[in-house]
């Protein structure tokens, strides 16, 4: 008997701290495969972002750094910059990336710097206890926003990868979610192309995931994986969003 | 023959794996099996339906499941 699924090695034995039914284990174990499968553990640095994945450093098997709030592609553009050779990528959440990293994405993003970066977007701030993000949808109801998020008052969602396509930087942005194996199948590949585009030293590739965060969303996990294909990738629309490879051909 | 294994003290029973994901439907949460952390692992109905196809894996946070073949 051989085995063919198993924790990959590029994940340590660390039992991982989320709660039941979080999205961050799924991505986390597709990244330690990634590492293996392209022969990148040696020379990968990680960057750990504030928020629940904060202690990714103990759960990935690679070199990790951790910065403070949303500057992940700020300390990423400086070691890449000064460590070519090694392959850099910072993985956010949507409090890290899309609220106190609002300028440092979209400069990093603008300059079309050589790294990779995940994004995992929850709609929530899940470790400071459920409270509005800026991508929390509207209606939805958080611990700031108890009646649901009311768009006159609390503003409207950003959608991070139509944003970014504005702009004439960015080599890759997609937005994948983890909510059935297909799609988790097409997040793999969605990752590995980013991964690749910086070792072909192509330039910035960003990768959205839909994630869920069922304590912060105050339901079950199999609830909240069923609300997330249903309310979150209406607004969020799944797809490739720029894919400067398919414009050189 | 795949071999499905769950890591029992692993597993938080989320239940990803048994809805609607295994397109044999052989995965359960245990009702009576606890573990350390007080969840209910899941555990396998019956070992000779599965296809090895290996979407309870993908769907695990953990992971807590191992296919063998």
């Amino acid at each position: 008997m051989k085995k063919i699924f198993g924790r990959p090695a590029g994940l340590t034995e660390t039992l991982q701290r989320y709660c039941p039914g979080c999205g961050h284990g799924i991505v986390h174990r597709i990244i330690g495969e990634l590492l293996v499968k392209l022969d990148i553990r040696e020379r990968t640095i990680g960057i750990a972002p504030v928020g629940c994945s904060v202690f990714a450093d103990e759960y990935f098997n690679c070199d990790m750094i951790q910065p403070p709030h949303g500057r992940g592609p700020a300390v990423a553009t400086g070691l890449k910059r000064t460590r070519p050779e090694c392959i850099v990528f910072s993985y956010q959440g949507d409090g890290d990336l899309a609220a106190m990293g609002t300028s440092e994405i979209i400069h990093a993003a603008a300059r079309n710097e050589n790294i990779t970066v995940i994004f995992i977007n929850n709609a929530i701030f899940g470790m400071t206890g459920g409270q509005m993000a800026p991508t929390t949808l509207p209606g939805m109801k958080s611990t700031t926003s108890v009646k649901g998020r009311d768009i006159e008052k609390q503003g409207y969602p950003i959608r991070v990868c139509e944003m970014l396509a504005s702009l004439d930087g960015p080599y890759y942005l997609e937005r994948c979610a983890v909510d059935t194996p297909k799609n988790v199948i097409r997040s793999e590949k969605a990752l590995k192309t980013a991964f690749m585009n910086q070792i072909n030293n192509k330039g910035f590739s960003l990768v959205e995931i839909l994630s869920m965060c069922p304590t912060g969303w105050g339901q079950t996990p199999v609830q909240a994986k069923k609300w997330l294909g249903e309310a979150m990738v209406q607004y969020y629309p799944l797809g490739v969003y720029r894919d400067r490879s398919k414009e050189e051909k | 023959m795949p071999e499905v294994k769950i890591l029992e003290e692993v597993c938080k029973g989320c239940g990803f794996c048994c809805d609607n994901v295994c397109p044999v439907d052989i995965l359960v949460l245990s009702p009576d099996r606890i573990n350390s952390s007080g969840y209910h692992p899941a555990i396998v109905t019956d070992m000779e339906k599965c296809t090895g196809c290996g979407y309870c894996f993908k769907i695990c946070p953990e992971p807590a499941i191992e296919i063998y073949k």
